[in-house]
C-alpha cells in the first residue's frame, strides 16, 4: 500500500532512569513531507525524534517503550542493528558539527566510507550529496579545504551532505537554524522544503513561523505529551485544543 | 576623591611590583640551573663528546655516546611498552567514564602517579632483573614504561573528554559504530593533544635517574642489545658525578646539559605539534 506511513510510532514512551520523557505518544508520518515538532522547552519533542534513529538509547539511563515502525518495520525488535538503521533514518543536529579533522570532500564521504564499496565512485556520490544540500557550487573549487573553513549556515548544509551521502528515506532535523542567522536559516529552509520529494523529513523547530513556514503536518508536545497533530495550517488556524490554540497564539511558552 | 584614587594606583604598583617580585622568584632557579650547567658544562662540549665513548681512566677526551645511544634505545623501547597501553587506558576511560573497569584504572593511575619512582625501580627489579638474572636495559625500559602509562593515561583521558560530544553523536546518526567513532572522530580529533601529551611524558621520563640504578645499572662500553646493562645520560651524570676524578666531573656537567638539552627540545617539538593544531584549519 502506498499511503502506508513511512514513520509510525505507537504508544511509545521513553525514559530517562525511569522518568518518561515522553508518554503514550501514537503518531505517524505521510513520505514526502515535511513534519514539524512543536511545544516548550523540555517539552519531549527532541527526545520523540531521537528515538526514531535510536539515538536516545546512547543516553546512559535512557529506555523505550512501544514501538515505532519504519516502513512499517519494528525498529525496536532485536533483530534490527542501530548502526544500519540510522544509515536510513538520517540525523542533523541543532550546532553544525563538521568533523574538524576532515576535508569538505571527506566530511561528505565519512558516512560511504563505513558502507559495503558501491560501484559508483565516491566523487560522483559526494558531488552529488553536496548539490543535494544545494552547497556544491560554494565548495567545488576548495573540496580539500578544511570543513572549519566554511561559515556556519555553509557548515550546517554540508552536514546535511553527509546525511544524505548514504542515501537514507528519513531526515530528522534538531532545531537545525537554531544556531544560525536568517539568511542562513532561509537557505536551510528553502533547502528542505526541496529535499521533500525524495525525503521524508521530521524537523523538531522552536520557531511556530519555521514550522508554518515549511511543514506540511505539526505536532504539538506539551510536558512529555502529543497534545494534538494535524496537517499544519488547521492546527494553526483552527486548533481543537485549547493548550494548542494558546501556544499558537504565544500566550505561553 | 583625588586622593582615594592615588592611594589605588599606589596599591596597583606595589601589589604588581610584589607579584613580579614572586615571578622572578620562581623562574630563578630554572636560569641557575641552565646558567651553571653551561658555564661548567659547554667548554667540554664538541664533537667528541658526542662520538666516543669514555676514554681509560686517566686519559683526557672521550664522551658519552655511550650513554645518549643508551638513553635513546631505554626510551624508544619503554614507548613501544607505554604509549599503547596508556593511550588505550586514557581513551577507554574517557569513552566509557562510568564503568566499573573505567573507575579502576582511574584510582589505580592516580595511585602510580603518586608512587616514588624508585619504587618502580625496584619493581621492575624483581621482576625483569631477578628472573633475568642479570641488569639489563630492558628492565629499564620497563621501569619507565611503567612511570609513563598513569601518565599518559590521565592526560589522554583529559584531552578526550574535551571532544565535544556533538562530534560522536554526529559519528553515531551517520551508522559508525562506538569503537570506530571512538577511534576515527574522537581520537583523531584529540591527535594534536595526543602527540603533546605523551611528548612530555617522555620527557619526563628521559630524565628519570632512580629507576635505572639497579634496572639499567649502566655500563663503559657502547651497547645496543637492550638485554644487556646499558648506560644512559642520568646514569653517565651519576656514575661522573660522584667519581674520584677531575675529568669525570667535567664530563658529568657536560652529560647534564645535553640531558636537559634532549629534554629542551622534546618540549620544543610539544609546542610544534600543538601549533599544526591551528595551521591546519586554514
Amino acid at each position: 500500500m502506498s499511503d502506508r506511513p513511512r514513520v509510525e510510532a505507537q504508544n511509545l514512551t521513553a525514559s530517562y532512569h525511569g522518568k518518561p520523557a515522553i508518554r503514550e505518544v501514537s503518531l505517524s508520518f505521510q513520505a514526502n513531507q515535511v513534519h514539524a515538532l512543536i511545544g516548550p522547552s523540555g517539552c519531549g519533542k527532541s527526545t520523540f525524534l531521537r528515538t526514531i534513529n535510536r539515538m536516545h538509547e546512547l543516553t546512559p539511563g535512557a529506555t523505550v517503550e512501544g514501538s515505532v515502525l519504519v516502513d512499517g518495520k519494528d525498529i525496536y525488535t532485536s533483530g534490527i542493528n542501530p548502526m544500519h538503521l540510522r544509515r536510513h533514518v538520517g540525523m542533523v543536529f541543532q550546532k553544525p558539527t563538521p568533523f574538524p579533522t576532515m576535508s569538505i570532500f571527506d566530511n561528505v564521504a565519512a558516512g560511504l566510507k563505513i558502507l559495503p564499496r558501491s560501484e559508483r565512485p565516491l566523487a560522483e556520490v559526494v558531488e552529488e550529496a553536496l548539490r543535494g544540500a544545494a552547497l556544491w557550487d560554494e565548495v567545488k573549487d576548495r573540496l580539500n579545504k578544511s570543513a572549519l573553513s566554511l561559515s556556519g549556515g555553509q557548515q550546517q548544509r554540508l552536514c546535511i551532505a553527509r546525511t544524505l551521502a548514504p542515501g537514507p528515506t528519513v531526515i530528522l532535523l534538531d532545531e537545525p537554524t537554531s544556531a544560525l542567522d536568517p539568511t542562513a536559516t532561509q537557505r536551510i529552509e528553502e533547502l528542505l522544503y526541496k529535499l521533500k520529494s525524495k525525503y521524508t523529513i521530521v524537523i523538531v523547530t522552536h520557531n511556530m513561523q519555521q514550522a508554518a513556514r515549511l511543514s506540511d503536518t505539526t505536532s504539538f508536545f506539551y510536558l512529555g505529551e502529543l497534545i494534538e497533530h494535524a496537517d499544519t495550517k488547521s492546527l494553526f488556524t483552527t486548533p481543537q485544543k485549547e493548550r494548542t490554540e494558546a501556544y499558537v497564539t504565544g500566550k505561553f511558552g | 576623591m583625588i586622593n582615594s584614587r592615588r592611594v589605588r594606583r599606589w596599591t596597583s604598583n606595589l601589589m604588581v611590583g610584589v607579584v613580579g617580585l614572586t615571578v622572578l622568584i620562581g623562574i630563578l632557579p630554572l636560569f641557575l640551573i641552565l646558567g651553571t650547567l653551561v658555564v661548567k658544562g659547554a667548554g667540554s662540549l664538541n664533537l667528541a663528546f658526542f662520538l666516543e665513548t669514555p676514554a681509560p681512566v686517566g686519559e683526557t677526551g672521550g664522551g658519552v655516546a655511550h650513554a645518549i645511544v643508551g638513553t635513546l634505545l631505554i626510551v624508544a623501547v619503554a614507548c613501544l611498552m607505554g604509549l599503547p597501553i596508556g593511550l588505550a587506558a586514557g581513551i577507554h576511560a574517557a569513552e566509557f567514564p562510568g564503568t566499573r573497569l573505567s573507575r579502576a584504572t582511574r584510582f589505580l593511575a592516580d595511585v602510580m602517579n603518586g608512587t616514588p619512582s624508585i619504587v618502580v625501580g625496584v619493581f621492575a627489579w624483581t621482576w625483569v632483573v631477578a628472573r633475568q638474572g642479570h641488569f639489563s636495559g630492558l628492565a629499564g625500559s620497563v621501569a619507565l614504561a611503567l612511570l609513563m602509562i598513569p601518565m599518559v593515561m590521565r592526560t589522554t583521558e583529559e584531552l578526550i573528554l574535551l571532544v565535544p560530544n556533538a562530534l560522536r553523536e554526529a559519528a553515531l546518526a551517520l551508522g559508525y559504530s562506538r569503537w570506530r567513532t571512538s577511534l576515527t572522530i574522537v581520537a583523531r580529533t584529540a591527535l594534536p593533544g595526543l602527540v603533546t601529551g605523551s611528548l612530555l611524558a617522555v620527557a619526563r621520563i628521559a630524565g628519570e635517574t632512580a629507576p635505572l640504578l639497579f634496572t639499567a645499572l649502566g655500563s663503559q662500553f657502547m651497547r645496543t642489545d637492550v638485554t644487556q646493562p646499558m648506560s644512559a645520560l642520568p646514569l653517565a651524570v651519576f656514575a661522573y658525578a660522584t667519581g674520584p676524578y677531575e675529568e669525570w666531573h667535567r664530563l658529568a656537567w657536560a652529560s647534564a646539559l645535553v640531558l636537559i638539552l634532549l629534554v629542551l627540545f622534546l618540549s620544543l617539538l610539544t609546542r610544534l605539534a600543538t601549533r599544526s593544531r591551528f595551521g591546519s584549519h586554514e
